[in-house]
């Protein structure tokens, strides 16, 4: 596996989800990165309020994603067998996490609309 | 309250940034990707036997690299099949379309696909015969048949009869007959009763899949409760039950842990699918096992047609047949233009998938800079890999060489002999996805 390149993971995720679905998500991830971006910049920072519901819709984020994984792999929790299992749990829980407040943050501006910077 | 904005991509300072590292990454990406090789002008003749794992493979590489090479694909097998995934099929955790493609998608534009086999291979005369009577001259020849099954090897076996009728398996025989073997297996594991599993005592694909077969059907007796009303066999052909010592030795334990009886010196002679008898040869005689369940897996060798070929081996496996290629640069020993790619190579380990993902560039290298008139480099150790599943949702990622080295892709993050859920979602989630990468050149 030495020969491991950015190119050839590409090849591999597109085989893993079939090139549209693959490049879909990209655009979905990529998308919902502008639109938080875009909310950052128009309000001039982070409002604390919505920042606060973001970051209490943690814990569904990172259970859902761990759910999922799960589900898609035909695995359970006592399946995880080593420390690199419980990193790679914990970083599917993470970016769960993280994804999912993202998510929260920006339906959250975009459906209330421009405000100031309220933290 | 500190103002976030000091540290999110929000002011103007950190938006540039934020941009100049995006641009890095851009240029980081394009650093790293993989230098696109100037392609090499020739008019070689190239003929591809077999459009399998490897040869679709080797075609695919050969039309990037090479301008102008007329290069022919012999395979009158319009199927493809992802073997790796027959174990998840037989195992009712994919269904048969899973592994079942054309063999037409896999090929590059640019080629000449025969949909014929072989029938004739002369080395002297560098000339192939197909079964359709087309004569076709080589300058190169790349053998990528792969091996047959040779069922009729097992007296009274009868492929048409597996099934749950029967409590006998071949999930080898492909994606039909491993759904099949699931139906089979499954109805056994609702009730429990006598598991028996075997491998042959040649050459084989994938070592390591009677192994992974015995412990699914395990783990499947256990969830659904009907583990202590079982038995379960392995009936190894040899002393050991895997090639790799180290290997062999922690599926020892494994099998001790989960109650298997293992029987060594057990060679499968026949079966009796009426009466569920199975037949081995043994070191005293003949040994008769009853079963219940019963996963046959018959010896393997080269097609007929490689093995009147000339090209295998004199002195070694001669009741199979496979070719004499050096184990270093996969190029034959007698004809150097001639040089073979995964099952169908007479070398000391490894018909894996994995092994022809590291056949490939070295056949390459070899086979591109003899046409350019230098010699080539590159030199394949002998490594492969297997993931062992030993349940549903684990199991254990082995890699090795010829030596009998363990050779982790991943020291220090993926222990090799550990039983972990990472080398099950390598199995059951990467390797379909870099296996069809590979078969379009690019992995």
């Amino acid at each position: 596996m030495e020969e491991f390149s950015i190119g050839t993971f590409i090849a591999v995720f597109e085989e893993m989800f079939g090139a549209w679905l693959f490049w879909l998500m990209v655009a979905v991830a990529a998308a919902i990165t502008v639109a938080y971006l875009y909310v950052l910049i128009r309000d001039h920072g982070m409002g604390m309020r919505r920042f606060l519901l973001a970051q209490l819709s943690m814990p569904v984020g990172a259970v859902a994603a761990v759910a999922f994984v799960m589900w898609v792999t035909k695995s359970r929790m006592a399946d995880i067998g080593g420390p690199i299992d419980w990193i790679v749990l914990l970083g599917v829980a993470v970016l769960g996490a993280g994804g999912f407040s993202i998510l929260v943050y920006v339906a959250q501006s975009l459906i209330r609309g421009r405000q100031e910077a309220d933290g | 309250m500190t103002r976030l904005d000091e540290f999110v991509p929000g002011g103007a300072a950190s938006r540039r940034a934020f941009l100049g590292l995006m641009g890095g990454g851009v240029a980081l990406a394009a650093a790293t990707a993989p230098a696109q090789a100037s392609k090499v002008r020739t008019s070689a003749r190239i003929v591809i036997l077999g459009a399998g794992a490897g040869g679709a493979s080797i075609a695919n590489r050969l039309a990037e690299r090479l301008d102008g090479a007329r290069i022919t694909v012999v395979d009158g097998k319009t199927e493809h099949w992802y073997q790796p995934g027959l174990t998840l099929i037989a195992s009712g955790l994919r269904p048969a379309s899973y592994a079942q493609s054309t063999t037409g998608e896999w090929l590059p534009r640019g080629i000449t696909w025969v949909q014929e086999h072989a029938a004739e291979v002369d080395p002297e005369a560098k000339r192939v015969v197909t079964t359709g009577g087309q004569r076709l001259d080589y300058d190169y020849l790349i053998v990528s048949t792969g091996l047959v099954l040779d069922w009729d090897a097992v007296e009274g076996f009868d492929l048409a009869r597996v099934g749950p009728q029967t409590g006998t398996g071949a999930h080898y025989a492909g994606p039909d007959h491993a759904v099949k073997t699931w139906q089979a297996m499954d109805a056994f594991t609702d009730r429990g009763g006598h598991a028996l599993f075997t491998r042959p005592a040649t050459e084989m694909k994938c070592a390591g899949a009677p192994i992974k077969y015995c412990f699914l059907t395990d783990d499947y007796l256990r969830r659904k409760g009907t583990r202590d009303a079982s038995h379960i066999t392995y009936a190894a052909h040899s002393g050991i039950m895997f090639g790799v010592p180290v290997i062999n030795e922690k599926v020892r334990i494994i099998m001790r842990r989960q109650e298997v009886e293992v029987c060594y010196h057990h060679v499968l002679q026949s079966v009796d699918m009426d009466r569920r008898l199975a037949t081995f040869r043994t070191q005293d005689g003949t040994a008769e096992i009853e079963y219940d369940f019963f996963n046959v897996i018959p010896p393997q060798r080269a097609p007929q047609v490689i093995r009147d070929s000339g090209l295998a081996w004199a002195d070694r496996w001669t009741d199979q047949g496979w070719i004499e290629v050096d184990m270093h640069t996969l190029r034959h020993a007698r004809y150097p233009e001639v040089f073979g790619i995964g099952d169908i190579n007479g070398v000391p380990k490894g018909k894996t998938a994995a092994s022809v993902k590291w056949h490939l560039p070295v056949v390459e290298d070899h086979l591109i800079a003899q046409i350019q008139g230098r010699e080539g480099t590159a030199s394949y150790n002998g490594y492969t890999s297997c993931p062992l599943i030993t349940r549903v949702g684990r199991a254990m990622l082995v890699e090795f060489d010829y030596q009998d080295n363990l050779v982790p892709s991943f020291p220090g993050i993926v222990a090799p002999l550990e039983e972990l859920w990472i080398s099950w979602l390598m199995k059951e989630v990467a390797l379909k996805a870099t296996y069809n990468a590979m078969l379009r050149g690019r992995a």
